[in-house]
């Protein structure tokens, strides 16, 4: 085959390599090459047990983000939520950590709230309700705290 | 060294003697020989950065080890992603979690199968021809040839085909990673009759971004071991058709090896 001819199989082979680890980063990695089209806002928990980076965020049943980072302030944590710029929050919304299921993975539920001034970019969500603990739940329940 | 033989060693007398020698013996061969798998390493990476520069032989060597091992790659990669789908169905659904399935195919062919099946496929296809290719070259003297017209055969022979190695084969592993992730979407989804969402969705939940750049990283290194010992087998084969015939054999069971050992060092450091 003449040189010409195998440069451009070869171009082609590249290509599709690239796309691959593209799909792989971009669609599996969740990697933001501009960071475009989200906007980051924070979210004081005073236990975020079980949730991981990477989880999402729903409002209403539908994914509108992912917690980008978790870090321990004082003894609260400090969730960053990365939303999609097309969602706006107002000032009350409730930031919940929830479970898929009984035993599925954690996730955070936003409820929208009333107010009419919303949260910029960099902001705070101040209502958070941190995770039901359910095996705290049962031991209450067996041990009989619950009247 | 002919009279050094006639000369009567003094106290080698005893068994015991001679076998902690051909001990020793044995060491030393093993360091001079690892000694000298380095120095060619280096002396080839070395010498991509010198000039005569001839990217057009790089560019054969990605035609011959990428696109040549492509479908063996794509063949190997969709039965892989297919087998562990069906296997992880039957597994997680005593648990009740097929949910967990895109999630399991897709983290088992990133981190470990992909870089390492890629790899081991490269070795058999592309690593025994490459230590034949060159070990021919050796014994018909046309190194020889290359030396005399002042051409260095390290960076004629070998160099290219470690650069061509480190750039196709992690492109091969990203290939062999997507077209398993279909594959088990093939057997999952429309098989088994999983929801697509469910696959792709709780995949996209757990599978960060320092899985794959691992896995790359993985492919990289491995790329280095299987061009490296199999360029190296066939630059130093033996003498005639049957030191050709070894330098193959033991160019493909080296490489095989030190992907196999390298995979569970490197999957220690790196998760």
């Amino acid at each position: 085959m003449s040189q010409r001819g195998i440069e451009f199989i070869v171009g082609v082979f590249v290509l599709s390599g690239i796309a691959a680890l593209g799909y792989l980063s971009i669609q599996l990695g969740g990697l933001d090459l501009l960071g475009a089209g989200k906007y980051d806002i924070t979210a004081k928990f005073s236990t975020v047990s079980g949730l991981r980076v990477g989880a999402s965020i729903e409002m209403s049943g539908v994914k509108i983000g992912r917690v980008q980072k978790i870090i321990l302030i004082g003894e609260d944590a400090l969730v960053s939520l990365q939303l999609d710029n097309s969602i706006k929050l107002s000032r009350d919304s409730i930031a919940s950590i929830r479970t898929k299921g009984i035993l599925g993975d954690k996730y955070i539920l936003l409820s929208q709230g009333g107010s009419d001034t919303l949260i910029k970019p960099g902001g705070k969500i101040r209502d958070t309700e941190p995770p039901i603990d359910i095996e705290k739940l049962i031991g209450d329940f067996i041990f009989g705290k619950v009247k | 060294m002919t009279n050094q033989e006639s000369i009567p060693q003094s106290g080698s007398a005893s068994p015991i003697n001679d076998k902690i020698s051909s001990l020793g013996r044995y060491t030393l061969r093993i360091v001079a020989e690892m000694g000298k798998m380095a120095m060619f390493l280096g002396s080839a990476l070395a010498l991509l950065a010198r000039p005569p520069w001839r990217p057009s032989l790089i560019i054969q060597q990605i035609y011959f080890i990428g696109v040549g091992s492509l479908s063996i790659v794509l063949l190997t990669a969709l039965f892989t992603g297919m087998v562990l789908a069906l296997q992880g169905f039957y597994t997680l659904e005593k648990f009740g979690s097929e949910g967990l399935l895109g999630t399991a195919v897709a983290l088992s062919l990133i981190r470990e199968l992909g870089p390492v099946l890629t790899a081991l496929v490269v070795t058999g296809r592309a690593g025994s021809a490459m230590a034949a290719e060159i070990g021919i070259m050796v014994i018909t003297e046309q190194v020889d040839a290359l030396k005399s017209m002042a051409v260095n055969p390290l960076q004629r022979l070998a160099s290219p085909r470690i650069a061509g190695g480190i750039l196709a084969i992690p492109l091969l592993t990203a290939i062999f990673d997507v077209v398993g992730i279909f594959g088990g979407y093939l057997v999952g989804v429309k098989l088994l009759g999983l929801s697509s969402g469910t696959y792709f969705g709780h995949m996209e939940l757990q599978v960060k971004m320092s899985d794959i750049t691992g896995g790359i990283l993985k492919s990289l290194i491995f790329a280095l071991l299987v061009t490296w010992v199999s360029s190296y087998k066939g630059y130093y084969c033996g003498h005639g058709a049957e030191g050709v015939g070894k330098a193959t054999t033991s160019a493909v069971v080296l490489s095989t090896v030190l992907v196999l050992i390298g995979d569970y060092i490197l999957t220690s450091l790196l998760y």
